[in-house]
């Protein structure tokens, strides 16, 4: 049993450390939630299974002058690897109880299929199917069908950097073309219909700033220009521009940084598609300065650096 | 003013200090005829310029963004304009993707001595705005 493995991994580690960030059970079956562990009584509480979805590492730049282990799913561990090449981190401080993972279960596409009915029990079958009961009975879910769009192309699913692995480590056969497909498929369509659609998925914003708190290269948290008075980027007015330049906000500062864990579409209580444009800017990146944020850790963010012959760039002529 | 009002377009410019806005300078001193749409924003250097600004100038009536610097090598602080490069090609990547054509944003290098390339720099560019047309024209623009 995975979890039981993942307790052993954890108690290992617990007397090394001052804090232990893991999953433990939510209000209901469907729901976990992350759990900060200082004692090893608690480490009992510890459960590991596909509704285990947060980005524990976003709380990491908070706790760095602690000493912290983390679990981490392949996907998050890019997250780390950012922090470090950004230096918001001490890797020392850091242990990564790494766990390979076959995909996670988007709890809103669950939600929507049982009608938001009170849920009873949950309960996982060795082919990776969900079953979930409620009041109104029983429904299982194969986890294709419920995971979120990122694990359906998801090239990374063993920690690409760890201390403890837990479990057998998962080959991906995912290639970086079949991440971005939608990107360059979304490309081809006519000017009109992209401004168009961003203007309606960006006009149901209720500028929650979810997003941004979920976020973890989302670094300025209660500084965010989008909230500041001096200077005024935005007024507090729920106009398309504003909800527009909010997102844009959003998109730039993440620019090269982006790794695409993909925690603001999950928060996004209106399922906009958030994650898009960074992940549009990160296809850019790679074109232009041959980056791809949180793979390797001795990197530069290509915002941080240039070179002074730039041949991916041609200067423009109007 | 143009002969007709109602024809300018709105078109943002930013210019460094150093090169560019004395090239601009150098352009009106020669007496060098430009088209009259540009409204310029004098900025320490280019490496100022957040692709933010272009961004909000584009969402909040402007027609078009021009944003010019000194030559590559050139700059005062040494390096400002190598970031600004690579950040102004992201942005120019990433305005197509939004809707937004990358043609309304330019920039481009140009020293305080380049009057003349100033001159056909503002008015190629104000040319193609022309070309594209408004921006804004049937939506409501927030003051």
């Amino acid at each position: 049993m995975i979890s039981q493995k993942l307790q052993d991994a954890i108690a290992g580690v617990s007397d090394k450390v001052d804090v232990v960030i893991a999953y433990q059970q939510g209000f209901d079956k469907l729901h976990a939630t992350p759990c900060f562990m200082t004692t090893p009584e608690e480490i009992k509480n510890v459960i590991w299974n596909p509704l285990c979805v947060h980005n524990l590492t976003s709380y990491l730049p908070s706790l760095k002058k602690k000493k912290v282990a983390v679990l981490a799913k392949g996907c998050d561990s890019r997250t780390i690897l950012q922090f470090i090449q950004e230096g918001l981190i001490n890797r020392e401080n850091v242990t990564i109880i790494g766990i390979p993972c076959s995909g996670v279960i988007s709890v809103n596409k669950i939600l929507q299929a049982i009608n938001h009915e009170p849920v009873e029990d949950v309960s996982f079958d060795e082919k990776g199917n969900i079953t979930v009961k409620t009041s109104k009975g029983e429904k299982t879910f194969s986890l294709q069908d419920v995971c979120p769009d990122k694990c359906k192309t998801c090239r990374f699913p063993t920690p690409i950097v760890y201390d403890v692995l837990v479990g057998d480590p998962i080959e991906s056969n995912k290639t970086y073309d079949d991440a971005y497909a939608d990107i360059k498929e979304f490309e081809n369509k006519p000017i009109e219909e992209r401004l168009k659609y961003w203007e309606g998925e960006f006009d149901r914003c209720i500028r929650c700033y979810a997003c941004r708190n979920a976020c973890p290269m989302c670094v300025c948290q209660d500084s965010c220009i989008a909230e500041t008075r001096d200077p005024h980027w935005i007024s507090q007015r729920a106009t398309l521009s504003e909800k527009f330049m909010f997102h844009m906000i959003h998109a730039l500062h993440l620019a090269g940084r982006c790794v695409e864990c993909g925690e603001c579409e999950r928060v996004c209580p209106m399922n906009i598609p958030v994650n898009k444009l960074k992940r549009k800017i990160n296809l850019d990146m790679k074109e232009l300065y041959n980056y791809e944020p949180g793979v390797t850790p001795e990197d530069k963010p290509p915002m941080y650096t240039f070179n002074v012959d730039e041949v991916t760039i041609k200067e423009h002529k109007i | 003013m143009p002969e007709i009002a109602s024809q300018e377009l709105r078109v943002v410019g930013f210019l460094c200090n150093w090169c560019s806005y004395g090239g601009a300078d150098t352009a009106g001193v020669s007496r060098f005829k430009q088209p009259t749409d540009l409204r310029i924003i004098r900025v320490p250097c280019s490496g100022r310029v957040d692709p933010l600004f272009v961004v909000k100038a584009l969402l909040n009536g402007a027609d078009g963004v021009l944003v010019s610097g000194c030559h590559p090598r050139d700059c005062h602080y040494s390096d400002g304009n190598f970031y600004a490069r690579r950040r102004l090609e992201m942005l120019k990547k990433l305005l197509p993707f939004l809707g937004i054509e990358e043609k309304r944003f330019h920039y481009t290098w140009v020293s305080a001595s380049e009057g003349a390339r100033w001159q056909q720099t503002v008015t190629d560019f104000t040319k193609r705005i022309h070309e594209l047309g408004p921006l804004h024209a049937k939506k409501e623009v927030t003051p």
